[in-house]
């Protein structure tokens, strides 16, 4: 672990650019960052403890009480119980028609065997008879594994959700590729929307729409909208201006522009914008089975309550099974109109033939589907237990051996890190950390830095919660330095060995598509209901996405610059620390900035598994009424926490001249590009 | 040019593939399930039609609710649905807007009962049989090795042997699930315990520590509760604090005495209730004991049978008590 040390160095603020090597004018900015830590340390050698503002799991303020009286008054009136009844009617009767049974009926109107035929003959249509049978082949495992039904209703409930997603979000894509005023507006909203915790409004949709279908898709709505609005909206405003000059001199409507040229030629973006919402939507399965959104997640959920780590691994593969299809069908379907776009490929006489003759088998399965129970009711099998037993065998071997040195390594961490960083953030007198945090953000961020961290601390401030939120900067603190660890030793790994990175991708996808609540059982069977936990769980999630970052950046340094340093003769690991890492740095910030937001979209879950503080006042607020108010504070928190991080890194990466890191949102949305690649 | 060949042989594949299933398929028919499911509608006299049952995220909720559920489908022919929501807010939310009809095994949301009977949407049918037991507990071997831990008043002798990475220095207490009723962060207090209260977050994790703590003989007091399936795999014992009495709960930051033993609750829409669904009748004649509560769910994660499953076994073996749950 000797590379452990490429990361940045100091300890006590990860989430800071890596040291600056070039030339800075005056004080380099390390000894600025030292000299107030080091003030912070003696300041709070002799007030320690005081004015932390702590509040106990039970105790809430005025401000959070007041907040659940106004959160109380909400509900109950026409218009969402309008839209409620019309989602419900669209997703009942199409559960009806394939998913579930319409008593006495034993089966829903059309059988998976029909359900089946349709669906591959559609994935036939849209791209290619490759998909088609990738369609039919994940059908067929949703019954075999014994989860037809839930895994019908995801698919219902995401394909709705991302109906609603297109027809509301289109629009505002094209406002915001018209107007930069619009744009600047919108994208505040998205980032809102991407960065509150779902858990957060579960509470209100809860009390608008009420549970089930509804509340589902409009959380999974709000949390899918975001990438086809900013994806699709860049799509159509970076069309070529030479094309659009071309078609304005024959003098053309700012509308004609827009559905002739604009949409039209940005119709491959878009579609990725469309891939992306899937994505999206799909990583939403879990919470909605919270308030009983239909769909693989119950059966997710419901096994980590009985702790029963196999049950719950096998629909988790299945939901990443859902993804992969759905992602390369769509990406196949693109690559296909852009194909007959351009007029080349196919003969369409002949495909329109083919796909008519195919009706004939189609409408035959369909029609069996309804009559024959084997093919109305997918016949029971038991590699669903078994697979399910298989994976619990495993985890228990892997558990026991892990078991001490799980424990060394959590206490390591704990008393290490955890702990002295906490005493130093959340036992300091509330205004020495927030004046040791403002003036952390303004060295490391600069003059732009100012403005955005005053506001989010006076915020946070106001919101009543600020010794709960010191504890969960502190946490996300830890597990991004780890996760930059990870990031730099597999990335670099990875970049300079092709067989690595082969043999790791698919596991990178696996560990950002798999739901946290399926791996929530065997880290906890290893680490015990702690901070660490959390920790651990925020790491899976979120390393994959820093590793691939960093070794896209150290694969994309020059070669010459590479067999350069070579030729000076210089080691493996002069060559890794002194060429790649630096010539990668805006790749590090950005991969330091992503992991930091992943981490802190994990705040919640970890509130489930020990954490303590805003995750688990967000889940106390959703179960309990009175509590409601708290529980919204702690979710605006969380989100403060993160717009604060986020910009502090944004300006520090344009100090450092590696360019803007990509808009939370953009990168945020998981993508499945990995699958393609490794396949 | 797409290789035509190619494209022709994925067609034959796909139809040949097609026509397999078809022949393979055998088994009855659906319009004979169709029609069985018919007489017994007609023979379960009197209907039940649509039947909602909420079903909170702990495995002897989940006992609860497919054993009546099963038996609401066997006996009286009922379309029943499973809604899984979490505790308190969600599950009322689900009451008022009629999309659930029952909540079996409702512990303690007070307040939400309150609203729930003053706007006249639900109310307290009785309770299920079960007692609720909330209390401080340790492992067995614990309780073994040293039985003065036993005493509440003993406990900051053993304060240190508590103490984790978590805990500030003091004895950790682990808390629970946020939805949770609890106020051990009072009561240490107001005991002057040296403790500090660490939640765990939720069932799962609470059940894994406990589990975890005696197996490798580890030093561990928490919140726990009865009934739950886990007692019947990891043994544990409750500590004893100074006794409830009655109202000395009553301001909850100046608590200082165990939790109260609560009789659980079932709470139902007053429209359903008072409707003439067999499925009603059934809500209302439905009683057992912890006992039978755990039996089930240990099916569930001992035996690792579905809920499902795990319900049909218990009815099978006790006709008796299901006989009389059933509408006269």
């Amino acid at each position: 672990m000797t590379t452990a040390t490429v990361a940045p160095a100091k300890q006590v603020q990860p989430g800071a650019v890596p040291p600056p090597t070039e030339p800075t004018q005056g004080i380099p900015r390390w000894v600025w960052v030292l000299t107030i830590l080091a003030g912070w340390i003696v300041v709070w050698s002799f007030t320690k403890g005081t004015d932390t503002l702590a509040l106990s799991g039970q105790d809430q303020t005025d401000f959070h009480a007041r907040l659940s009286d106004r959160v109380g008054t909400f509900g109950d009136n026409p218009v969402t119980q309008g839209i409620a009844n019309f989602i419900n009617a669209i997703i009942d009767s199409l559960r009806g028609l394939i998913a579930t049974p319409t008593p006495p009926r034993p089966a829903p109107t059309i059988g998976w065997l029909g359900v089946t035929a349709v669906a591959t003959w559609v994935g036939y249509a849209v791209a290619n008879w490759r998909i088609a049978l990738l369609v039919a082949a994940s059908f067929l495992a949703f019954g075999l594994f014994g989860f037809w039904e839930d895994s019908i209703d995801l698919l219902i409930v995401t394909l709705v959700s991302v109906g609603f997603a297109v027809v509301i979000g289109f629009p505002l894509a094209i406002l915001i590729a018209l107007s930069s005023t619009a744009a600047r507006v919108v994208t505040l909203g998205l980032d809102l929307l991407q960065t509150m915790p779902t858990f957060v409004y579960l509470i209100f949709v809860v009390i608008l729409f009420g549970i089930g279908a509804p509340t589902a898709v409009i959380c999974t709505l709000a949390y899918a909208l975001p990438p086809i609005v900013r994806i699709s909206g860049f799509g159509i405003r970076d069309v070529s201006p030479a094309a659009i000059e071309a078609t304005d001199s024959l003098g053309q409507t700012t509308w004609q522009r827009l559905v002739k040229v604009q949409i039209p030629m940005a119709r491959k973006t878009i579609i990725l914008g469309l891939n992306q919402t899937i994505l999206a939507a799909l990583s939403m399965a879990i919470i909605a089975s919270y308030i009983n959104g239909p769909g693989l997640g119950k059966p997710v959920l419901s096994a980590l309550t009985r702790n029963d780590f196999g049950a719950g691994l096998v629909p988790g593969l299945l939901i990443v099974l859902t993804g992969i299809m759905l992602d390369r069908t769509t990406t196949a379907a693109s690559e296909r109109s852009e194909r007959v776009a351009r007029g080349g490929g196919e003969d369409p006489r002949r495909r329109r033939l083919v796909l008519g003759a195919l009706l004939v088998p189609v409408a035959v399965a369909v029609w069996y589907s309804r009559y024959a129970i084997d093919a109305a009711n997918f016949p029971a099998t038991t590699w669903g237990r078994s697979t399910a037993d298989v994976a619990n065998s495993w985890m228990g071997s892997i558990t026991s051996v892990l078991d001490t040195v799980a424990g060394k390594l959590a206490d390591l961490v704990s008393y290490g890190l955890l702990n002295p960083m906490e005493s130093l953030l959340a036992d300091s007198p509330w205004w020495l950390s927030c004046a040791g945090l403002l003036l952390l953000g303004v060295v490391i961020g600069g003059r732009k830095a100012i403005v955005p961290t005053v506001l989010c601390l006076a915020v946070i401030y106001q919101l009543d919660l600020w010794h709960d939120t010191m504890v969960v900067l502190n946490m996300t603190l830890v597990a991004t330095l780890l996760v930059m660890v990870l990031g730099v030793v597999f990335g670099v790994w990875m970049a300079r060995r092709r067989a690595v990175d082969l043999a790791l991708r698919p596991l990178l996808d696996g560990g950002q598509t798999i739901p946290a609540f399926v791996y929530l059982i065997p880290v906890l069977a290893l680490f015990g209901p702690t901070r660490f936990t959390a920790i651990v769980a925020a790491v899976i999630y979120a390393a994959p996405a820093a590793i691939k970052l960093v070794a896209d950046g150290v694969r994309a340094v020059s070669p010459e610059v590479v067999e350069a340093g070579r030729s000076t003769g210089s080691t493996t690991w002069q060559e890794i620390t002194k060429v790649q890492l630096p010539m990668a740095k805006g790749s590090l910030v950005l991969a330091t900035n992503q992991g930091l937001l992943y981490v802190l979209a994990m705040v919640v879950i970890g509130g489930l598994v020990g954490a303590g503080a805003l995750g688990y006042d967000v889940v106390f607020g959703l179960a309990n009424g009175e509590y409601a108010g708290k529980g919204l504070a702690a979710g605006l928190s969380i989100v403060l926490l993160g717009i604060m991080i986020d910009r502090v890194m944004r300006s520090a990466a344009e100090r450092a001249g590696a360019g803007a890191p990509a808009r939370s949102g953009s990168v945020r949305s998981r993508g499945f590009g990995g699958w393609r690649r490794s396949g | 040019m797409l290789d035509l060949n190619k494209r022709w042989a994925g067609l034959a594949a796909l139809a040949s593939s097609g026509v397999l299933v078809l022949t393979a398929c055998g088994g009855g028919s659906v319009g004979d399930e169709t029609k069985a499911n018919e007489e017994k509608i007609a023979e379960a006299g009197g209907t039940c039609g649509d039947f909602n049952i909420i079903v909170n995220p702990w495995v002897g909720f989940t006992a609860d609710a497919y054993v009546v559920g099963a038996v609401a489908e066997e006996k009286l022919a009922c379309n029943v649905t499973y809604l899984d929501l979490k505790e308190g807010g969600p599950s009322y939310q689900a009451l008022k807007s009629g999309d659930g009809d029952v909540i079996l095994e409702e512990w303690s949301h007070a307040e939400e009962l309150k609203a729930a009977e003053d706007g006249g949407y639900a109310q307290d049918v009785g309770s299920p049989g079960n007692v609720g037991i909330i209390g401080w507990y340790v492992p067995q071997w614990l309780a073994e090795d040293h039985p003065d831990i036993m005493e509440w008043e003993n406990l900051n002798d053993y304060a240190d042997e508590f103490e984790t990475s978590e805990s500030d220095g003091k004895g950790q207490f682990l808390g629970s699930d946020p939805t949770f009723t609890q106020y051990d962060e009072a009561i240490v207090e107001n005991l002057d315990l040296d403790y500090k209260v660490v939640f765990s977050g939720g069932e799962t994790a609470t059940v894994q520590a406990f589990k975890k703590a005696q197996e490798n003989k580890e030093w561990l007091i928490g919140y726990f509760w009865e009934p739950q399936y886990i007692h019947a795999e990891v043994p544990m014992e409750r500590v004893s604090l100074p006794p409830y009495e009655e109202g000395c709960d009553a301001d909850k930051s100046a608590v200082a005495c165990d939790y109260a033993e609560t009789e659980l609750k079932k709470v139902a829409r007053t429209e359903f209730i008072e409707s003439d669904s067999t499925a009603a009748a059934l809500v209302q004649n439905f009683s057992w004991t912890n006992e039978d509560q755990n039996q089930v769910a240990s099916y569930i994660t001992s035996e690792g049978m579905s809920p499902e499953d795990a319900a049909a076994r218990w009815i099978e073996e006790n006709p008796d008590k299901v006989e009389a749950w059933l509408p006269q």
